[in-house]
């Protein structure tokens, strides 16, 4: 093993006829490292095969210097690996205080001094004099902040967040995520971030594991992984277009109602030969929209078909599918190819559009990012 | 007092108060009547009698032993069942239940039959000088395996509806197995606890049929409260007056018993 990973190995655990996760892994000492992924893709079986929880049906893993396997489960109080999930799961019948001091205890200090460094974490998570209450008076937030707390105490090996932000309004999230950020840099805490936020990976974790249908899709540095999406999903929750097409003379190529589209990008593929896979990836908040000079679908399409000779470059017909309200403005989903665009106020109000509508959208050379390889 | 402000009540229909009331007043009414009964100028008396006071000292007793030896046993079993797989635990569900529908003089016959001079059991306990039956510990015998069952499905609910998320969260913690038994588990289950002792202890100071059966009415050694009052029920030339004292007596007790247990919570500490 090697000394600077807590966790390395490989997880496979059959559920199904038809699902089995295997996922390789590694976490190094005082990393954060987020894994995404779909609903049911297999995420918090990893969680709980990490956990203890599951056994796994193959693979083997080692948790710092101990081994889990399918024959070898890790005994429970040397597994040090302490899950935060959405619900704190604080103990209702013990104070704050006797909640944060319940690991320390476990682990043999005596109550004065439990006690003592449970009051200092309660004042590093924000919560200094709030010993004396039980969990049930505290605020959702203020729960979590605690059971942060509490497994920090007991410098785990190992921490598991599986989705802690979720159940909390924004602004509490926000005030949570930052007190994550902090504490586990101080602490130093190896710690593997189950979350469907893009957001949340980026503003916590190191590197990230993008994991589809068991199958680990994408791996790699969190900025990297959201810059360079692999598959649809991480492109979507990115908040990318991602396009899928054929390379052709170091351009995207592809189709839209029957009329052939060409999408360059001034950033060279490296490796692009014709007939090569390739996506096209772009901001929603770059792509431009016009309404189409014909309003009538048939018109605009027919206009289309009669303009592609001069095959198009980076400008083509879609059809909006539909409008959804976002932050200063709308983002309006369209087809073929489906993308989405982010338009401001104004822009919505001047288009007039409506789903159904043909409109022209196009994407600047500047701002597309070309991958090379199959989804 | 200043008042405060209450929630509204939630909406209920109002006619549940019909069934509700009759409810109240079936159990009610007879304890009117008995009360009723009472003959105020001889209770002092009556309940003071040698009779009546070796009966109560016996009742609560074997009915407080017989609930020690119920939460020592019964909790484990409680927990064993809550934690078992469904087929496993619906089974015991269904064993420990048994007593519960067996009319409790069946289950002095049968735990004379089990540990009576005439079973193999019976006779090795006679030859080591530990006859059973007749004696005041076969009065706990009986009122353990009536009583039982309830302290055991109580708990049993308590400990299955708290789960073992909280179990799991303690192991992570690195809490060993009687260190989240002691400090999650049972706290976590309190209030199922109590009222599992509540019933416990009502069913074995109750306890009558069994005990009847299994130890007898020898005053002093085995006649509890329950037989002393049968007793006198049925006794020639002694009126009701004595009785229905002696039934006084034990409702005022047992009130008193179970008003203490209310206010205690095992497990409960920082």
């Amino acid at each position: 093993m090697n000394p600077v990973n807590v966790v390395s190995g490989r997880v496979v655990v059959r559920r199904s006829e038809r699902f089995t996760l295997d996922a390789e892994l590694e976490v190094r000492r005082g990393e954060v490292v987020a894994v995404m992924g779909p609903s049911g893709a297999g995420k918090s079986t990893l969680l709980q095969v990490l956990a203890g929880e599951l056994r796994p049906t193959d693979g083997r893993v080692v948790i710092g210097g101990d081994r889990l396997s399918r024959r070898h489960a890790l005994d429970p109080r040397r597994r040090r690996v302490v899950m935060l999930g959405q619900n704190p799961l604080l103990f209702p019948h013990l104070t704050v205080r006797e909640n944060v001091a319940f690991g320390l205890r476990a682990g043999g200090a005596s109550r004065q001094r439990a006690h003592t460094e449970a009051d200092e974490w309660l004042w590093r998570v924000g919560l200094a004099g709030a010993g004396e209450h039980r969990p049930r008076e505290l605020s959702g937030g203020q729960q979590q902040r605690v059971a942060l707390a509490r497994a920090l105490a007991t410098e785990p090996r190992l921490l598991l967040l599986d989705e802690p932000l979720t159940s909390l309004d924004p602004e509490t999230a926000s005030d949570i995520r930052t007190l994550l950020r902090k504490q586990l840099a101080y602490t130093m805490t190896s710690t593997i971030l189950v979350t469907h936020d893009a957001f949340d990976a980026a503003a916590l974790a190191h590197r990230m594991l993008v994991i589809e249908e068991g199958r680990v899709t994408q791996r790699g540095e969190v900025r990297e992984v959201l810059a360079r999406p692999a598959t649809r999903f991480v492109a979507a929750a990115a908040g990318l277009n991602r396009l899928r097409g054929t390379a052709r003379a170091g351009e995207w190529t592809g189709t839209s109602f029957g009329v052939p589209l060409r999408i360059p990008s001034t950033e060279p593929a490296p490796r692009l030969a014709d007939g090569d896979d390739v996506v096209a990836v772009f901001r929603p908040a770059d792509t431009r929209i016009a309404r189409a000079e014909d309003a009538t679908w048939t018109g605009a399409l027919q206009l289309a078909r009669a303009e592609a000779d001069d095959a198009t470059v980076g400008e083509w017909l879609a059809r909006v599918v539909r409008l959804e309200p976002a932050p200063g403005g709308a983002r309006i989903h369209v087809t073929e190819p489906e993308l989405a665009i982010d338009v401001p106020t104004a822009l919505v109000a001047a288009l007039g559009i409506a789903p159904g509508d043909p409109v022209r959208v196009s994407i600047a050379p500047e701002h597309v990012r070309l991958i090379a390889g199959p989804a | 007092m200043a008042r405060t402000a209450r929630l509204a009540r939630a909406p209920l229909p109002r006619l549940l108060a019909v069934p509700g009331i009759l409810a109240l007043l079936f159990l009610v009414l007879p304890l009117a009547a008995l009360v009723a009964r009472v003959e105020w100028r001889t209770l002092w008396a009556d309940v003071t009698t040698p009779a009546a006071v070796s009966a109560l000292g016996l009742s609560l007793g074997t009915a407080l032993v017989a609930t020690l030896l119920c939460v020592v046993v019964g909790v484990p079993l409680a927990i064993l069942i809550a934690r078992a797989r469904s087929s496993v635990a619906s089974v015991l569900r269904v064993l420990v239940t048994i007593p519960l529908v067996l009319p409790p003089m069946v289950g002095g016959v049968a735990l004379l039959f089990l540990y009576g001079g005439s079973s193999p059991v019976g006779e090795w306990l006679d030859r080591a000088g530990l006859a059973l039956p007749f004696t005041t510990a076969a009065v706990v015998m009986a009122q353990v395996f009536v009583a039982l069952p309830f302290l055991v499905i109580s708990v049993e609910g308590a400990v299955r509806t708290a789960g073992t998320d909280y179990e799991r969260t303690a192991a992570a913690l690195g809490a060993g197995r009687w260190m989240t038994l002691r400090r999650v588990t049972l706290p976590l289950a309190a209030d199922g606890i109590v009222a599992g002792v509540i019933l416990c202890f009502a069913r074995a100071i109750g306890e009558f049929g069994a005990t009847a059966l299994f130890a007898g009415n020898a005053p002093g050694v085995t006649q509890t409260m329950p037989l002393a009052i049968y007793t006198a029920f049925n006794g020639s030339g002694i009126g009701q007056g004595p009785a229905v004292a002696l039934a006084l007596l034990l409702l005022v007790t047992v009130l008193v018993v179970l008003l203490v247990v209310r206010g205690w919570r095992p497990g409960r500490m920082s």
